[in-house]
Parts: structure tokens; C-alpha cells; sequence
């Protein structure tokens, strides 16, 4: 529940705010920053499910099809927070380096998802679009991550271990 | 399961760590097809139905955040836009200067297409006018090379044998002389200019028929001067000076009679000096040339100076 109101604050920014800007060709995505952020902070599970709430968020405030967003971010936040709980684990590079990698993979995830429901996307525009707002996404997440971290302080959805087994 | 490096307790129950790794795949699995679900059933009611509503509700529940982070974000969104209409005008600029630059261009191309148009008119009617001396046809030729310095009186013609052309054909504009031929090539021709120290016309005053002979003043910006004139002739500051060719049967002048050449602008007269200074402001302007007439002889017979 700690993390509704970032979500909704994310959601509410990037469709009021930051939808249809572009920084220098780059189109910045706060919510999917958020998720992925929360999902490194809290773990795969919180990641998958503040990726459902947001994407839904998006979807019934644009009014658009409900669920082609939060699928995207549904995946993009239980990657990363596969990553956090793995790879990622500790070390200071991981937000940006999974807001990047994740925010291209769902750029083209939401172009394929456009285009299989039959409206009109421009994927020459997404292409030009992918490296300069992954590059603007993984800035965004090294401040990000800080809020998150501080409001999630203790880690819900990651993996601790609680017993030890022997083999 | 064959292949599978699931440990299991000896109870028959899932390790923890087994049973965590499961509830994520559930969890994303069910977020996944419930998204799948809501797409589904979005799409196919198209706007009417259950779901529909419901998004509508919840689109105005959020409506109020959306209109109250509108108006935060109103000034900074205006701040943004006036930013990037700055740097759009400035690009609007450096484009719109190169579009005034290539017109600039064009502008300066056809007005000097006009000037030669004027030009090439004027000698037409001097062509085919009375003052064009008799027994030559002209042929009108663009300056294509004007004097390169002081040293060199002389321009190039884009005109030469081809054409018609020979050494030491006259040259003319409607204003008076120009010069002679002093080179040809296939195509175009060297002009030398009555500036020039080896020019020589002999010429005469219109007004009173004292001869002399025209060549060139100081230096290139100065008047011509004619030469040679007697002091006991009568010239006076205001008369023309034309050329005053010959012919005979055999031999002719380089340059026709009665071709205007300039007007006495001084005379002057010393106890030591044995013909009259006479100082002439040639009719043409030398230094600006555009285009000239070459008097091509109808009937090329042999000529002296």
C-alpha cells in the first residue's frame, strides 16, 4: 500500500504532464521508471503488481484499452525485479542499467501489442525514439530509485532467507 | 519430473524456495492473463459495456488529480514550450536566412540580367542607327574578363574567330571607343582599351577639324589625351573628339571615321612644348564595361593604322 500513492502520483504526472513531450527525441516515461524502481526496491512481486495497478491507472485516465498498458509494465516490473533480486542485487548501477534495457524492451513491447490490436502505431517514430528516451529513462531512474529506496525502506516482496538448508 | 533439479523434502512438501519461485510465476501469469482478459473484453465492447463504464468511473475519479497536476504543471509546460519555440524559431531563422540568401541571389541575377538586357538594347540601336559607321557589321559580344589591374587595359570578349572576329577589329559601345582587337581565340577575344599605353587612334576635333591623335592620359584613371595637336589649331574645352579613319582603295584605317571617342575636358599651351596638351574624358566608360560591339569590316581588305 506504500507504494500507491508514487504509483498514482507517476501516473497521473506522466499521462498529465510528460505525455506527448519529447527532451531532445527523447519521450520520458515516469511511471515505467516507478515500476521498475519499486520492483528493484521491493522485489518481483510488488514490481509485477505496481506494473498491473499502473498500467491500469494509464489506460482508464486515457481511456484507452484497459489492460494494453499494464501488461507491458506487468512484465517490466517482475523483470526487474528478477533483476534487483539476482544479477542486480546491490550493486549501484542496476537501476539505470534496468531502466534502460527495460524501457527499450517495452517500447518495442508496446508498439507489437499496437499493432496486433490493429491501431495505428509509427515504429519508425518508437525506433528514433527508443535510445534516447532509454538514455533519458535510465537518468530518471538514479533519482527515482532514492525515493523509492526511502519509502520502501524494508524490502517486502524480496527474497530473504528465513532458513537455512543443509545439503 | 525427468530433468527437473527440484529438491523436495522427504515429507513430500515444496522447498520454500521452490514454492516462492512458483507463486511469482503465478502471480505474473494471473496479472498477465487478467491484463489479456481486460484487453480482450475492452476491445470487443468498444466502448460500451460494463467495463467501459467502469472506466469511465474511474476516469472520473482520477479526473481531479489530472486537472489539479494540469494547473501545477501549466506553468512549467508553458515554460517548456516558450523554451522550445525559442530554439524552433531560431532554427526557423537560420532556414528562413538561407531561403533570403538564395533569393538575394536570384534577385542579384536577374537585375544584372536586366542591366545586360539594357545593355545589349542600347547597342542594337546604336547598330542600327545612323551614327554606325558604314561598310561594318557589328557583333554584339558579352565582356566575359575586365582589366585585372592597372598595368592591364585590356578585357575578353566571348567572341573570337568563330564569330568572325580578327586582330585589330574595332571595338565600340554606343557611347563611343572602345579599343581594338589585340588577340583571338576559337571563342572569345582580347580587347586592348584606348587606356592602354600602346593604344593610338588618330582622331580629330568635331568642332574645328584639328587632328591629333588619341592615347592614353597618366595612368588608367586619368583622361585620354590628344596627341600631336599644333599649337596654331583651335581646340576648346567642351568639343568632341571622334575618330578620323581613311580609306582608299587599297588600304583603310584600323578604326572608322566619325566614330565618337570623348570630350576636351582641358587644354593647355606652354612656351616650350611643341604641340597643345589637350586632355580628353573618353564617352564610354571604360571601367564598366558589360558589352561591346565588334566592327567586323563587310569587306576585309588590307589596313593601316
Amino acid at each position: 500500500m506504500r507504494i500507491a500513492p508514487l504509483l498514482l502520483v507517476a501516473a497521473v504526472v506522466q499521462v498529465t504532464v510528460l505525455g506527448g513531450t519529447r527532451l531532445l527525441w527523447a519521450e520520458p516515461d515516469l511511471l515505467l521508471v516507478t515500476v521498475v524502481c519499486i520492483a528493484l526496491s521491493a522485489g518481483s512481486i510488488p514490481g509485477a503488481f505496481a506494473g498491473f495497478a499502473g498500467g491500469i491507472l494509464v489506460d482508464v485516465m486515457t481511456l484507452g484499452t484497459l489492460g494494453t498498458t499494464s501488461i507491458v509494465l506487468t512484465l517490466a516490473g517482475y523483470w526487474a525485479g528478477r533483476y534487483g533480486e539476482t544479477t542486480g542485487r546491490g550493486r549501484r548501477y542496476a537501476p539505470a542499467l534496468a531502466a534502460f534495457a527495460i524501457s527499450i524492451l517495452a517500447g518495442l513491447g508496446e508498439v507489437a501489442l499496437h499493432f496486433l490490436l490493429g491501431e495505428p502505431v509509427a515504429a519508425g517514430d518508437a525506433l528514433v525514439t527508443a535510445i534516447p528516451s532509454a538514455i533519458l529513462a535510465a537518468v530518471l531512474a538514479l533519482g527515482v530509485i532514492r525515493l523509492t529506496d526511502a519509502m520502501l525502506s524494508a524490502p517486502q516482496g524480496l527474497e530473504r532467507a528465513r532458513q537455512v538448508e543443509l545439503v | 519430473m525427468l530433468g527437473v533439479s527440484v529438491r523436495r523434502h522427504t515429507d513430500g512438501k515444496l522447498s520454500p524456495r521452490t514454492t516462492a519461485s512458483l507463486r511469482r510465476r503465478l502471480v505474473v501469469g494471473g496479472l498477465v492473463l487478467l491484463s489479456l482478459v481486460l484487453v480482450t473484453v475492452s476491445f470487443r465492447e468498444n466502448g460500451d459495456g460494463p467495463l467501459a463504464g467502469a472506466q469511465s468511473a474511474g476516469a472520473a475519479v482520477l479526473r481531479p488529480f489530472q486537472v489539479a497536476a494540469d494547473r501545477v504543471a501549466k506553468p512549467f509546460r508553458d515554460a517548456y514550450g516558450w523554451t522550445s519555440s525559442l530554439v524552433d524559431a531560431r532554427s526557423d531563422a537560420a532556414r528562413l536566412e538561407r531561403e533570403n540568401e538564395l533569393l538575394r541571389q536570384q534577385v542579384a541575377e536577374r537585375r544584372l540580367a536586366l542591366r545586360e538586357n539594357a545593355t545589349l538594347r542600347r547597342l542594337l540601336q546604336y547598330r542600327n542607327g545612323p551614327r554606325f559607321p558604314e561598310g561594318y557589321s557589328g557583333l554584339a559580344a558579352a565582356v566575359i574578363s575586365r582589366p585585372a589591374g592597372a598595368y592591364a587595359q585590356a578585357i575578353v570578349v566571348a567572341a573570337g574567330r568563330k564569330d568572325g572576329i580578327r586582330v585589330d577589329d574595332p571595338v565600340v559601345t554606343q557611347d563611343g571607343l572602345v579599343g581594338k582587337v589585340s588577340r583571338v581565340s576559337s571563342r572569345t577575344a582580347r580587347v586592348t582599351l584606348l587606356t592602354d599605353d600602346a593604344s593610338a587612334a588618330s582622331a580629330l576635333d568635331v568642332e574645328t577639324q584639328a587632328f591629333g591623335i588619341v592615347r592614353s592620359g597618366d595612368g588608367p584613371r586619368a583622361p585620354l589625351r590628344l596627341d600631336r595637336v599644333p599649337k596654331e589649331a583651335r581646340v576648346r574645352v567642351g568639343d568632341t573628339v571622334a575618330t578620323s579613319g581613311w580609306s582608299s582603295p587599297r588600304l583603310s584605317s584600323l578604326y572608322p571615321r566619325g566614330v565618337r571617342i570623348g570630350q576636351i575636358t582641358s587644354v593647355g599651351r606652354t612656351d616650350t612644348d611643341l604641340y597643345t596638351q589637350v586632355q580628353v574624358t573618353p564617352f564610354a566608360d571604360l571601367s564598366a564595361l558589360e558589352a561591346v560591339l565588334v566592327l567586323i569590316p563587310v569587306d576585309r581588305g588590307a589596313t593601316a593604322p
